[in-house]
Formats: structure tokens, C-alpha cells, sequence
């Protein structure tokens, strides 16, 4: 494959002014990460007292020392819990990722406790249900850590309780799928919650912090009028010896994580059945992939050639273009990342009925091979215009649209700059289920454009009015497009879209390298582990 | 001499002895054209000197008295193999004149001297009265063969405080007993005695008067069979830790040329006087603060009748392979060379690597030998009977090599050996290797300072663990751990975009437990061990701890457990968070385990006793160490080994059920 030739100069200013704004925006993110670090962690002490570990030193003492993990959804939640910006807590109070275990590649959700006592938002519970789905899909087995005080009960919607079942159902989903799911119960695990451990294959309670009851003390006396000590109702003894809720008891969280290694190990599931000498290896990025942040504009109006970027991601900054000379303004390229060969389809414009073809062309041509999609969506939509329209712009939009959903190949989506109207669909946006999406910290999304929409709207609102010779309330109509322009605009950043978990979560551009050769390998281990999906009879007590 | 007729015929060489010493004797009579016999226990099947050996043949079961100390076994063995000569090494039938006696018996020839020169210097009184009588110097003392308490206490009345209280068949430290008070001296007799007893079968005691800062200097000498005797310089082995020698140098630092003449004089004098044959060693004690007429004041102490362990240092300075001219002497050969051919050349310094834990009262070690790589280089000799994979066992001495180094001078010699101890690699069993260190390089020893009191003087036994050592440990481990993960996720190990991602656990350094948190970042990982922070960088095999190399070599024996080299201490590292709590505290109140491989020696109480905390319940013995068990609770003692029970180190040797605090 050729090595692509670079025209960036990293000496020049539009460089260094893209990546100090980029680094900028990096920063932001980073900062909001750690807020939620130092909210959980002021319950630190607490934790101590209790003899307990944190949420984030169990998550740290489950996984592999060296492994990579990947945290999932950072900013779940953002502007979500609370508007103001400078108190809401990105995180949605559940710590989600993809890590390794005992030798085997898990998905881990944690309660972070150390926020609202882990009680669940409806952030959390989408965030949490998103785990269970990329594990079901990747055939990762689900470790649990959990202490939650459940929902709160002074923020209950009826529809966050009815929606709430689909933890449960996945977690069936999961295991009659032959994945299975681990829970420690490092703390409570209240009413619905009781769930949790009675849906999971292997349970392992924490002595003395670990509690499961359909209905703890207070409700039970509000329900029956029983009076009951906790312990006798859901303690770790009693459901490791009388009920048999519980298959391993700890002596405290390090000794449940121990167990909880034990356990994985013992499975021998997926990567641990897996020779290390399969997996394949790839060149670094001739081209530095720290580079990305001065290549890519923050401003997505400004051009610039995605190859730059591609060739910073891929194995060897080598690529093989894909009729480049035809419809140039949609890119497909092939390339490998991390020794594993993709299709990458991506923009250096709006999509055009060649570019359209083009793109279906390679997604099918992917979908031949199996080799694996990448989406780098910069896109602010199909062209638009007569000749497009004469051209079939929507039957070849249409087409490019059916391809990229149909197409039987893993796919990932990364929201690196503009993802408007229907570009963002034929782009595999959130509507196509990619196996992963990710979203750096310039991206803008919408059905288009704020200034595009409030200009839209006015032209409408003028030709209203000339139609029916009213007179035309000009500052009516200024108030009103500002209106709309602010609608949009607070709608379309990458901090509020992931804040709302329209994605797998905010990176940084520089990681795109690592994060997608972690997803390719979950994705393709994923597909290539063999799973016993079970279907037993019927069992008498 | 007992030789054959004609003793040039032999030409198979049994060695009678096992580790450092038997691999030394087999490569000098291999290297003079020797085919040559290792002799081994059940212990020993695989030990280097068993496989160097042309041949080997099995004694018996792991006990000494069984392989090693069996005498008939030993001559069966040679008439096996075909040996026609036995060399016995140092220690076990070395010494033994019904040995030496049985092998001449058997028409074989024994290289060392005669029976009845061992016999009169294995007998210490008698040897001290026969010296006396030549004209050696010798310290005030009782060497009589009335042992009653009240002659005893009368003679060191006699002789005056302070007073050493020694076996009189005795040697290595053992049934020594020294006393500085009056009052203490009956519990002394009776401790001598018993200890005595034990080891060589004897209770007959000498007393001596006791120098307190005295210099231990010996003198070398080789005789032949026609009345040749050379005196091959000194050493000085002041260096001592409970009599047992640790280090030892040639020359010594603290004696005169003349004083040197003086003392070689007696020493052929003593040896002439006897008719000795062969290698061996007169033992002084050198009074550094007196003089005696023209030279410093010296003492004969004791004359041993066979090579020394400490017989290199000797070698390297005058060049004189000792053991190849055993094997020509036993041959009848007359030596080659005159006292006035004999020159020393530059210094030596020879230390005793020992399987021991020098903080820990040198309790001897038992265990697996994991790693081993001696050092090497210009002026470096080790003698070792060890390899890779072998176990020490309690069933003999737990020496396991010597390191000797070679200088122009006294500083360089002891430079090098500090230098090759840095690099010399023996890790699964704790050994008194950085000790050794810290002993050479003390102000005091490098200034030739040392007497006999040095280790009691001077505490270099311990360090506290430098929290920076325990955080390269844990760097490595990391490093070493995303080297692993790099092989599953080849170019991500170590990468996370959860920068919150913090390994907070205890590393478990020996028996201490150290809370360690890492965090990968993008200079490196940030170690903090007790609020010390570093940065690890660099590769497993290249660390380097903020910048500055670290030269450390791992060992992993298997499951997590690490053992650690650094220049300056010995680690052996695992991480408790892999094992269940309470897992490694079998023994709680009231359970009571033996610290070492041993003998029970006595026991203090019988079952159904009242026992205080603290209180004595058993002493155990093991090598030359006597070891006190004590109760860690009051309570009633519900199960007790019994004297004679040989037990396992971690083996429980009682039971106390404790008393209920609430009465």
C-alpha cells in the first residue's frame, strides 16, 4: 500500500492555531472528566472508614495491570443532570468500559457510589443499558460492581421505571446468548435492584456491605407492616447460606474483585481461549497521530483533506485510495489499523450522486470481503441543487443509505467534525447501530445548521406573508430566527450530544488510533468467540 | 604416615564431603589428571559436585549421619568407584582420626594428616598442653581433666574475667560460651555442655581467658612426608559473627612483619612438634593494644587438621594450589619450594555467602535456590557448590559459596568483592549477601579496623527497605505487566483514556506489607510508595526510576511472586491481593511454628500446663543455632512436639488454648 504524502507543515500557523483550539476543546473535556473523579472522590474518606474500596479503585483492581481499558460514555449525562454548566456532572454516576480481566476482554459497569450513593439516573440507566448492549453484541462477558442505592425516589418517572425492566431483560438476553454476567455486590441492591444479583450467572457478596431485598426494611414496614433487620432480610450470609442468591462470599471489596478474577479466569471465555500469537500487529502511523489535532480545523466549515487525518490513524500512514478521481468529495480508502484491514469512508465535502455511488460501491465491496467499515463523519449533507436532484441524489443517497445499514461487516462511527441531516444517516450515524461511535470534542451534529435553519425558516415565514399581502414584522422575524439559531446551536455540541449518549463517548482526536484498534479487536474477537447459547429443559426446584 | 607402600598408584580421588568444598577438590584433581568420586545423599542427587564428579556413588538418606558421617558407607563407596585415595574435604569426617584410621584400614590412602595428629589437635586441652610444651604462647586457661563444677569455678577464678567456655572436642562456634560476669558462669558450664554433647558426643570443657577486642590471624602451613614444613603466610578471619568466621583476609592488616616471622615460626613449630602432614592451620588470637617482646602479643588458639574453608585468600597470594599439593604430599612427594621461596603477593579477601538472615539473628534459611549467577571479572573467585533449582535443606551447613577477591592491594581486593557481591545473583533463599557488603564497605573494616567484636560493635545486619527500591519493584511489575498485555493488545498496553485509572494495592516486600500506587501517564508510570513519588520509564530489562538507571534482575519462580536483585538488598516480592485474606496467618494466638528446619532440643513445658506470654515452650536447634520458641498468648498448652522430633520450618510445635481475657 502507498504511503500517503503529507502537505501538512506542522510549523505553520493555521497548524498551530488548529491545534491550540483543538488542544483547547481537549482540555474541556478532560477537566469535566475529572469533575466527576473529584465529586466520587470526596466520599473517598468514607469509604475508608468502611473498609471499603472506591468505585474507581475497584474498577482499577479488577482489570489486568498493563491491559488497555476503555472507558465508555465519559460525559454521559452532561447538562443533563442539572443545565448549569458549571455544575453538572458528566458521568451520569456509572463507570463503563471495556477492559481486560483475567486474561479476558470484559465489559465492566460500576456504580459510582461515591455520587448520590450510586443511585441511578435515567442518564445512568441508558448509559448502563448501552453496556449491556455492546457486551450482547461483542460477546463480552458483563462484570457488575454494584452499589446502588437504586432510584431516587424524589426524581421517579413512570417511564424511567418502565423502561428500567430492560436492564433485567438484557441481562436474560445475555445469558441465554452464552455470555455471561458476574456481579459483586459491594454494597446495597434495593427493589428492582434485587434483580441485579438474581439475574446474574455468578454473584459474589461483599460480607458486611453487600445487601439484596426486594423490598429493604423502611418499604417492608410501609408494605406488610414487618419489621425486619437488614441483615436477616438480604444479608451476605443469609443469601450465601439460606436463600443461595449468592455463589462466592468476600471478606471485603479487594477480596470480592480477587474472587471475581478467580471466576473470570476460571471461564476461559473468549480472548482467554484465544492464542496471543493470533493477534495481529501493525506499523504505527509513519505520520505522528499527535499531528491530528493541528491537521483538523475546529471550525467545520474550513476544508481540509481527511486523508491527512486517515493517514495518521492507519497502520504505516499507508492507504490505497478508492477511485480517487471519482466523486473526490466522498473518500473510500483501504487501509489496516493494528494489522486488521478496514474500509474507511469519509468526507472531504458534501456527498454527491458520484461520491453516493461511489461510497455504496466500497461499503458492498467491504461487505464482500468482511472487511470492517470506519466512518469519519464530516459531512454537512447530499448536495443539494437541480442538477443533483435531476442526477438521483436521492435514489443514490437512498442507496449509499441501504448499503451502509445492510452491509453485514462490523461497523464504527467517529464524529470528527460536521454530521448534518442526512449526511449523518448515510454516514452510519446513531439511527444505523454502529458497533461503536465516537465523537471528538470539535464535532457539531443536527439536521442542519443553525444559521441554515434560521434562514430556512425566514424565507418560509416571507413567502407566508407575501402570499397572504400581510405586511412583514421584521424584528418579529430577527427575534424569532435568533431563537432558532440558539435552539440549534445548543443542540449541536459534541459535549451536549454525548451528554444526551448519542455516542459511545467523547475522545480525544489523538486517541482515534488506539480507541479504534481497541473496538476493531473487541468487535472481531467478539465475532470470532464461540458462545453456547443456552436453551435447557425445565429444571424442577 | 599410613600410606601404602607405594603410593604413587592411586589415581581415583574419592572426595568425601558435598557442595563448594567437594567441587573445589574435584576440579584441582581433575585438573592434575585425577579421575574423580563424588559421594552424595538422597538430598544431594542433583548437586553440582555430584554431576562434575567422573563418578558418583549414593551414601544414603539426607541425615549427615547417615550419608556424609557414615564411615563405612564412605569406604564402601570408594571401593565401588575404585578410589584409592579419599580426600575429606572440611567439616564432617575431616577431622575424624577413626576415619582417617578406617580409610588407612582399608589399604586406602587418607589425604591429610595422621590419626594421631588429629586426635591430639582434636582434642583442645590436650593440644594446648602439648603446645605449651613446644613453646607456643599460649592465653591463661584450664584444659585439666577434672570437669567437676567446683574445679571448674575454682580454675576460672584462677583465671579471671572475662572467660571463654569451650567444648573441648569442639570447633565452629559451637559449645562457646563466652562470660563476662561471675554469676553467669554456671549457666554457661551447663549450656556449654549441652551443646557440647549434642555435637561432637563429649562434654569435656576448657576455659580460657577471654581477649575482647582480639584479632583471629591463622597461619597456613604444608608439611611433607620427609620433614618439610613452610608456613604459607596468614590470614586474618577477625570477622566474626558467634565464632563462626564471615570474613577472611591475607594478609592481615593488623600485623607486623615481624610479628608475621613470630607467628610463622610457631606454627611450624607447633606443626613439627606433632609430625603434621600435609595442609593445615594453626589458630592464633592476636592482642592488638599489647606487645610481647619484639612483636605484637599472639596466643595459640587451637590447630585444625585439614583445609579450611577460608584456604583461597591463602591461594591467591602466594599462588599455591593447597589442594594439588595435598594430593602430592599423599603421593610422598617432598614440597617444591622452602619458606624463603614463599612471597605474598597483593591481598585477598574471601566472604562466606551464607543461606541465613543476618536480621534475623542469622537464623540459617531454608528453601529453594531460584536463581544463581555468580560474578565474574578481573581478580574474582567463587567457589560454589550450588546451582540453579536446588534446595537447602536444614540437613547441612547453609553455606552456599565463597566470593574471593584478588587485589594489588588491601582496598582494591576489597573493592572488588564488595563490587562482585553488588552482581553476584542468589535469589529463593535468603542469604547474608548484602550484609557482606555493608561489612566490607563500613569505615571500620576498610580502614583493616575489624577485630572479633566488629558484628557486636558495629550492627550492619539490617536496612530499612528504601521505599524507592520497593517502587522499582512495582514499576517493573508494571512494565513487565504491560509487556505481557502487549502480546494480546499489541501497541495499546498500557493505555487508557481513563485518566483516573489508579493501581492503589500492597506489595507484599518479604513479610511487609507496602500500599503502591501506579499510574500510566505519558512521561511514564508514577509510583508512589509511603508519599515518595517517582517516575518508572524504560523497559523491564532497561528500568530507569526519575532518569537514573536501576540495575535490577528479576527472577519469577512462578504465580506472582518475584524475586528481586538490586546491587544493595535481595526482595522477594508478591502481591497479596492475588490470595485470600487471613491466607497467609495460619499461625494465630496461641499456635506456635518453628521458624527453621531443626531438631527439638528441649521443650519447657508438658500439656495441660499454665504458660506465661513470652515464656520459653521449646528450643529448637538447627545447624549451629539454637532457637527459642515462646508463648505469644498465656493460656494452658494443649499439644507440644517432643525432644529429638525433627520439624519442618512453618510446622506447628505447640498449641496454646488461650485464657479468656474476661477471666
Amino acid at each position: 500500500m502507498p504511503l500517503f504524502q503529507s502537505r501538512i507543515n506542522p510549523s505553520s500557523p493555521e497548524f498551530r492555531a488548529n491545534r491550540a483550539a483543538m488542544l483547547e476543546l481537549v482540555e474541556q473535556m478532560r477537566s469535566l472528566q475529572q469533575r466527576a473523579v473529584d465529586a466520587s472522590h470526596r466520599r473517598a474518606d468514607r469509604f475508608a472508614e468502611r473498609g471499603q474500596l472506591t468505585p474507581r479503585q475497584r474498577v482499577a483492581r479488577l482489570l489486568d495491570p498493563g491491559a488497555p481499558f476503555l472507558e465508555l460514555r465519559t460525559h454521559a449525562g452532561y447538562l443533563v443532570d442539572t443545565d448549569d454548566p458549571e455544575r453538572s456532572v458528566p458521568g451520569a454516576s456509572q463507570i463503563t468500559g471495556i477492559g481486560m480481566v483475567a486474561g479476558t476482554r470484559c465489559m465492566v459497569v460500576a456504580n459510582d457510589s461515591g455520587i448520590n450513593a450510586g443511585a441511578l439516573t435515567r442518564s445512568g440507566g441508558a448509559k448502563v443499558l448501552r453496556a449491556q448492549e455492546i457486551a450482547l453484541e461483542n460477546r463480552l462477558p458483563l462484570v457488575m460492581l454494584v452499589e446502588s442505592a437504586g432510584a431516587n425516589l424524589l426524581e421517579y418517572r413512570v417511564e424511567q421505571w418502565a423502561e428500567g425492566g430492560r436492564f433485567f431483560a438484557n441481562m436474560a438476553r445475555l445469558s441465554a446468548a452464552g455470555v455471561p454476567v458476574i456481579t459483586v455486590l459491594h454494597g446495597s441492591s434495593t427493589a428492582g435492584g434485587a434483580y441485579m444479583p438474581g439475574m446474574s450467572d455468578v454473584v459474589i457478596g461483599v460480607k458486611g456491605r453487600g445487601q439484596a431485598f426486594l423490598a429493604g426494611p423502611p418499604l417492608l414496614k410501609a408494605a406488610t407492616g414487618e419489621i425486619a433487620e437488614a441483615d436477616d432480610l438480604g444479608g451476605i450470609d443469609m443469601h450465601a447460606t439460606v436463600s443461595g442468591l449468592i455463589e462466592h462470599v468476600a471478606e471485603d471489596d479487594a477480596d470480592g474483585l480477587r474472587i471475581a478474577r478467580e471466576v473470570v479466569g476460571a471461564m476461559r471465555f473468549g480472548t482467554a481461549r484465544m492464542p496471543a500469537t493470533d493477534v495481529p500487529d501493525g506499523d504505527p502511523p509513519v505520520l505522528d497521530p499527535d499531528e491530528i489535532a493541528g491537521v483538523v480545523p475546529v471550525d467545520y466549515r474550513t476544508a481540509y483533506d481527511v486523508r491527512e487525518v486517515i493517514a495518521r490513524i492507519v497502520d504505516g500512514s499507508r492507504i490505497l485510495d478508492f477511485k480517487p478521481r471519482y466523486g473526490p468529495g466522498t473518500v473510500c480508502v483501504e487501509a489496516a489499523v493494528f494489522g486488521r484491514p478496514v474500509g474507511i469512508v469519509a468526507n472531504n465535502g458534501p456527498i454527491d450522486n458520484d461520491g453516493a455511488q461511489k461510497a455504496t460501491q466500497f461499503v458492498q465491496r467491504c461487505g464482500q470481503l468482511g472487511t470492517p467499515l470506519v466512518f469519519l463523519q464530516n459531512i454537512t449533507g447530499y448536495m443539494v441543487g437541480t442538477a443533483s436532484e435531476r442526477g438521483g441524489m436521492i435514489k443514490n443517497g437512498s442507496k449509499m443509505i441501504q448499503a451502509v445499514t445492510t452491509v453485514d461487516v462490523p461497523r464504527f462511527t467517529f464524529f470528527i467534525g460536521a454530521s448534518f441531516g442526512a449526511g449523518n444517516y448515510g454516514m452510519c450515524g446513531q439511527g444505523y447501530d454502529p458497533r461503536f461511535s465516537f465523537t471528538w470534542p470539535n464535532a457539531r451534529s443536527g439536521v442542519m445548521g443553525a444559521e441554515q435553519a434560521a434562514t430556512t425558516m425566514r424565507i418560509v415565514a416571507e413567502q407566508r406573508a407575501e402570499k397572504k399581502g400581510e405586511p412583514l414584522d421584521e424584528a418579529m422575524l430577527d427575534a424569532f430566527a435568533g431563537q432558532i439559531v440558539n435552539q440549534y446551536a445548543a443542540q449541536e455540541a459534541a459535549l451536549v450530544t454525548s451528554g444526551l449518549g448519542l455516542d459511545d463517548g467523547l475522545i480525544d482526536p489523538r486517541d482515534t488510533r488506539r480507541v479504534l484498534g481497541i473496538v476493531l479487536a473487541t468487535a472481531q474477537e467478539g465475532d470470532a468467540t464461540d458462545v453456547r447459547p443456552v436453551s435447557f429443559g425445565v429444571a424442577r426446584p | 604416615m599410613t600410606h601404602p607402600e607405594n603410593p604413587s598408584t592411586f589415581d581415583t580421588v574419592l572426595v568425601a564431603n558435598r557442595g563448594e568444598i567437594a567441587v573445589r577438590v574435584i576440579r584441582s584433581a581433575r585438573a592434575h589428571g585425577y579421575r574423580t568420586v563424588a559421594v552424595y545423599s538422597d538430598a544431594d542427587a542433583g548437586a553440582p559436585h555430584v554431576a562434575l564428579a567422573d563418578d558418583a556413588v549414593r551414601l544414603g538418606p539426607a541425615p549427615a549421619a547417615d550419608s556424609y558421617l557414615d564411615i563405612d558407607a564412605v569406604i564402601a563407596a570408594a571401593r565401588t568407584s575404585g578410589a584409592q585415595a579419599i580426600h575429606p574435604g572440611y567439616g564432617f569426617l575431616a577431622e575424624n582420626a577413626r576415619f582417617a584410621r578406617a580409610v588407612a584400614d582399608a589399604g586406602l590412602v587418607f589425604i591429610g594428616p595422621t590419626p594421631d595428629a588429629i586426635d591430639l589437635m582434636g582434642d583442645k586441652a590436650a593440644a594446648k598442653r602439648r603446645m605449651a610444651d613446644a613453646g607456643v604462647p599460649l592465653l591463661p586457661g584450664y584444659q585439666g581433666t577434672d570437669q567437676s563444677d567446683e574445679t571448674l569455678l575454682a580454675e576460672a577464678d584462677r583465671i579471671g574475667l572475662p572467660l571463654m567456655v569451650k567444648a573441648a572436642a569442639g570447633g565452629g562456634g559451637k559449645g562457646m560460651r563466652l562470660v563476662t560476669d561471675a554469676r553467669d558462669l554456671p549457666d554457661a558450664l551447663a549450656a556449654a555442655r549441652r551443646e557440647a554433647t549434642s555435637a561432637f558426643g563429649d562434654d569435656t570443657l576448657i576455659l580460657e581467658r577471654a581477649l575482647l577486642h582480639p584479632r583471629h590471624v591463622e597461619i597456613q602451613v604444608l608439611a611433607d612426608t620427609h620433614g618439610n614444613v613452610v608456613a604459607l603466610g596468614e590470614r586474618d578471619c577477625s570477622v566474626q559473627r558467634r565464632h563462626q568466621k564471615v570474613v577472611e583476609e591475607a594478609p592481615s592488616p593488623a600485623i607486623d612483619a615481624v610479628t608475621r616471622a613470630a607467628m610463622q615460626q610457631a606454627a611450624v613449630t607447633a606443626a613439627a612438634d606433632i609430625g603434621y602432614v600435609g595442609a593445615g592451620t594453626v589458630e592464633f588470637l592476636l592482642d592488638v593494644e599489647r606487645r610481647d617482646g619484639d612483636h605484637q602479643a599472639f596466643a595459640f588458639l587451637e590447630m585444625n587438621t585439614r583445609l579450611q574453608v577460608e584456604h583461597p585468600v591463602t591461594e591467591l597470594v602466594t599462588g599455591i594450589d593447597l589442594v594439588e599439593w595435598q594430593l602430592r604430599v599423599a603421593r610422598g612427594e617432598a614440597l617444591a619450594f622452602g619458606q624463603d621461596d614463599i612471597t605474598l603477593d597483593g591481598h585477598a579477601i574471601e566472604v562466606r555467602l551464607y543461606a541465613e538472615d543476618p536480621s534475623n539473628g542469622y537464623l540459617p534459611q531454608t528453601g529453594t535456590v531460584e536463581a544463581w549467577q555468580p560474578p565474574t571479572g578481573a581478580g574474582i573467585r567463587v567457589d560454589a557448590g550450588i546451582a540453579a533449582g536446588q534446595q537447602v535443606t536444614a540437613h547441612y551447613d547453609p553455606m552456599l559459596a565463597k566470593v574471593i577477591a584478588h587485589g594489588r592491594d588491601r582496598d582494591e581486593a576489597r573493592r572488588r568483592l564488595a563490587d562482585a557481591l553488588d552482581r553476584l545473583v542468589c535469589l529463593g533463599v535468603t542469604t547474608n549477601r548484602t550484609f557482606l557488603a555493608r561489612v566490607l564497605r563500613h569505615p571500620v573494616f576498610a580502614e583493616g579496623g575489624a577485630t572479633t567484636s566488629f558484628l557486636t560493635d558495629h550492627d550492619v545486619t539490617g536496612v530499612d527497605l528504601d521505599p524507592r527500591d520497593v517502587a522499582a519493584v512495582a514499576g517493573w511489575r508494571q512494565l513487565a505487566a504491560t509487556a505481557d498485555a502487549e502480546r494480546r493488545s499489541p501497541g495499546l498496553a498500557g493505555w487508557t483514556n481513563a485518566t483516573w485509572l489508579v493501581d492503589s494495592r500492597p506489595l507484599r516486600v518479604g513479610t511487609d506489607d507496602r500500599v503502591v500506587s501506579l499510574q500510566a501517564t505519558v512521561d511514564g508510570i508514577v509510583v508512589t510508595v509511603d508519599d515518595q513519588r517517582v517516575l518508572v520509564t524504560g523497559t523491564p530489562d532497561a528500568l530507569r526510576v526519575d532518569g537514573r538507571p536501576v540495575h535490577l534482575t528479576v527472577h519469577r519462580p512462578g504465580g506472582d511472586r518475584l524475586l528481586v536483585h538490586l546491587p544493595h538488598v535481595d526482595l522477594d516480592v508478591s502481591d497479596p491481593t492475588g490470595l485470600p485474606p487471613g491466607a497467609d496467618d495460619a499461625a494465630g494466638a496461641g499456635v506456635l511454628v518453628a521458624p527453621m528446619h531443626g531438631a527439638v532440643t528441649a521443650v519447657a513445658a508438658t500439656v495441660g500446663q499454665q504458660v506465661e506470654a513470652g515464656s520459653q515452650v521449646v528450643v529448637m536447634e538447627a545447624m549451629k543455632m539454637e532457637h527459642v520458641i515462646r508463648a505469644d498468648v498465656a493460656g494452658t498448652l494443649v499439644e507440644v512436639v517432643d525432644v529429638g522430633d525433627q520439624v519442618g520450618v512453618g510446622a506447628v510445635v505447640a498449641r496454646i488454648d488461650p485464657v479468656d481475657a474476661d477471666g
